[in-house]
């Protein structure tokens, strides 16, 4: 038990590379930040729901999925849902013209709750549905494609199709969505008001759990043979399917795996920024949590959080003192990485950790790292032409 | 189709690309426990017959059958279940994992998503792993990453990788090509052992190699197959000389 226990985080070294973030999550950040700073981080540490998800997905299992935002956007709609209808009980809307509905019903002369509204007047449902709908949906595009061995570009591409249809869908169906504007004034769940500091700080908390739960069992995953035989694929899909694997069943539940992680990942979102809008559910916010997750470095769990708060803190530091620049420099990072960093930030301090020699024995520098290393080279190139590929494609829609 | 003692018993099995006939009109059958080789000039349908028999091609007419359970209907995976195992032409392996994990992720368990994810790393495989380790020389390399094996181990860690299965049918798409003199001696030593408890099935061009492992030899050309024997009575043949090996 021990055993896998420390196989599970990765040994040593993974151990204290979960105890720094950890760290840096639970204690540094509440104590070096005012609450509105905390909360902004929180709402960062959301998005690294998806990174860790794109890990999976992209970095271990080479399927790159540009409309990971579907899946935030969902778990982040549920929660809204549930939210607003909390806050459009009949006293509060009384003027309204039915009161009871949400607000944004009202203006689009809707005169009662739709019926796909209904479950989310109660919070176990919600939570049953952000948990499964998102996976489910996953689950319809996965079998669609993958059983049509759609792969690669392709699969990109149609992801961010999908991305783009709903978010136009959220915006066109007003009166069912609350339209461009989103979800918003959204107050308490369960009569428990999530806008002050106390709640905000718990929120924080919860949120931070949730994510390193949502890297403990991609650690198991990828620590599985299902992890090893991600990256068998990712290789050799032909290999895999000659092996006598069903490869597109390993791609559909990875797909809804990391569909119910950027869920999770959504209604944080949504109960800590307090609304939800379409503008987290189409190609740009889609694309972005891709860049954040190269940056991190795709393959590393831990890297995709970090990459996550980089490039976040850049955007908010960068947007607020010098707006103008912000697009540029977030361009010039994406072609740093791609050309200098093919591994992210995680494969910098792979590069040069060695070099503290704090946990490695020093017999293991030797002639033959010398090879491994070059070949690392190789192997980072591939990484980094496969990145710049996809890059272009984005870039493109 | 009457079932049959043999492994693998092909009739009239026929693929058609847009009316070209890769494959024509081909019966072919497989002992238990023999080793046959099919060679042929370029173009005459070898590699396409693996594809057909492992599923990666879909067959216009005609019947594969496994120790008496048709192919032609099942999907790849289901063929390698049934027993099947397909080397390909150029090394096909996990560049990425060890040489140990890549024997491991073939160890025939878990082949489903649940199970892979549960499956449990026992004693059992770790002795298989080795066990197959030694025999295609790899015990000394099972921590290297698999992409720094020279070409010739490459292909032996695939044949490895099969061997993991356990498959009563071989297929090897030119095992030796790109390997040197020595290691091609040391494949033939190791096909002539693995082909003891299963039937095995090569495309192979070099002759000497040929000669050093084949009980039958099958000659196609042009889809069809234009001899079929000992390695001798092949190399006798007055069309077999005129269409491939040359006077």
């Amino acid at each position: 038990m021990n055993a896998s226990l420390s196989k599970l985080v990765g040994g040593k070294e993974g151990l204290v590379g979960l105890a720094v973030l950890a760290a840096i999550i639970f204690v540094v950040m509440p104590l070096g930040l005012d609450i509105f700073r905390l909360n902004l981080v929180g709402k960062y540490l959301t998005y690294a729901f998806v990174a860790v998800s794109l890990v999976l997905l992209w970095g271990n299992g080479g399927i790159l999925s540009l409309g990971q935002g579907i899946f935030f956007g969902l778990g982040g709609y549920g929660m809204a849902m549930f939210m607003k209808l909390e806050a459009s009980d009949p006293i509060t809307t009384k003027i309204q013209t039915t009161p009871g509905i949400p607000d944004f019903m009202d203006w689009n002369q809707i005169t009662s709750l739709p019926w796909f509204w209904e479950p989310f007047k109660s919070l176990p449902l919600t939570i049953l549905i952000i948990l499964t709908i998102p996976a489910l949906f996953a689950y319809l595009i996965g079998f669609a494609m993958f059983k049509r061995r759609v792969g690669g570009v392709y699969f990109a591409i149609i992801t961010q199709a999908i991305a783009l249809i709903l978010s136009i869908l959220i915006v066109g169906q007003q009166g069912f969505t609350g339209g461009v504007n989103g979800i918003t004034d959204l107050k308490t769940v369960w009569g428990w008001d999530t806008r002050n500091d106390s709640a905000k700080y718990i929120l924080y908390y919860l949120n931070g759990f949730l994510l390193f739960g949502a890297i403990l069992l991609s650690k198991y995953v990828l620590n599985s043979k299902f992890g090893m035989l991600l990256l068998a694929m990712r290789d050799k899909e032909e290999r895999v399917r000659f092996s006598g694997y069903d490869v597109s069943n390993f791609k559909i539940f990875i797909f809804c795996l990391a569909a119910m992680i950027s869920a999770v990942g959504g209604a944080m979102f949504t109960l800590q920024v307090g609304f939800m809008s379409p503008s987290f559910v189409g190609i740009v916010p889609s694309i972005e949590m891709v860049i954040f997750c190269a940056v991190g470095g795709r393959a590393s769990l831990i890297g995709a959080v970090y990459g996550t708060l980089f490039v976040n803190f850049g955007k908010t530091f960068f947007s607020e003192s010098y707006p103008e620049l912000w697009l540029f420099i977030m361009g010039g990072l994406f072609i740093a990485v791609v050309m200098f960093f093919p591994d992210g930030l995680a494969g910098v301090w792979a590069k040069y950790s060695h070099k503290l020699n704090f946990f490695k024995k020093k017999s293991s520098v030797t002639a033959s790292t010398v090879v491994v290393d070059a070949t690392k080279k190789d192997v980072s190139k591939n990484i980094a032409n496969d990145i710049g590929v996809t890059n272009i494609e984005g870039a493109k829609a | 189709m009457s079932n049959t003692d043999f492994v693998l018993a092909i009739e009239d099995l026929t693929v058609s690309f847009d009316g070209f006939k890769a494959v024509d009109n081909l019966t072919m059958y497989i002992d238990k426990n023999e080793l046959r080789v099919v060679i042929g000039p370029n173009g005459a349908g070898k590699t396409t017959v693996l594809d057909l028999i492992c599923g990666k091609t879909k067959s216009t007419n005609g019947s594969i059958k496994f120790m008496n359970h048709e192919l032609t209907k099942l999907s790849e995976h289901e063929i390698v279940r049934e027993g099947v195992g397909r080397k390909f032409q150029t090394p096909s392996i996990y560049e990425n994992l060890s040489v140990y994990q890549n024997l491991e992720v073939s160890y025939p368990k878990g082949r489903s998503v649940w199970g892979s994810l549960f499956f449990k790393r026992t004693a059992e495989v770790k002795e298989q792993v080795l066990k197959i380790a030694e025999e295609i020389m790899l015990t000394n390399f099972l921590d290297m990453e698999a992409a720094l094996l020279s070409h010739g181990q490459k292909q032996w860690l695939e044949i490895g990788m099969l061997l993991m299965q356990d498959p009563q049918l071989l297929m090897l798409d030119e095992p030796v090509a790109g390997m040197s003199a020595k290691e091609r001696d040391q494949t033939a030593e190791l096909l002539n052992k693995i082909s003891h408890n299963r039937s095995v099935l090569v495309i192979e061009h070099d002759m000497e190699f040929v000669k050093k492992i084949a009980h039958k030899v099958t000659v196609l050309h042009q889809g069809k197959i234009l001899a079929e024997g000992s390695m001798d009575q092949v190399q006798e043949d007055e069309k077999v000389i005129e269409v491939y090996l040359g006077h």
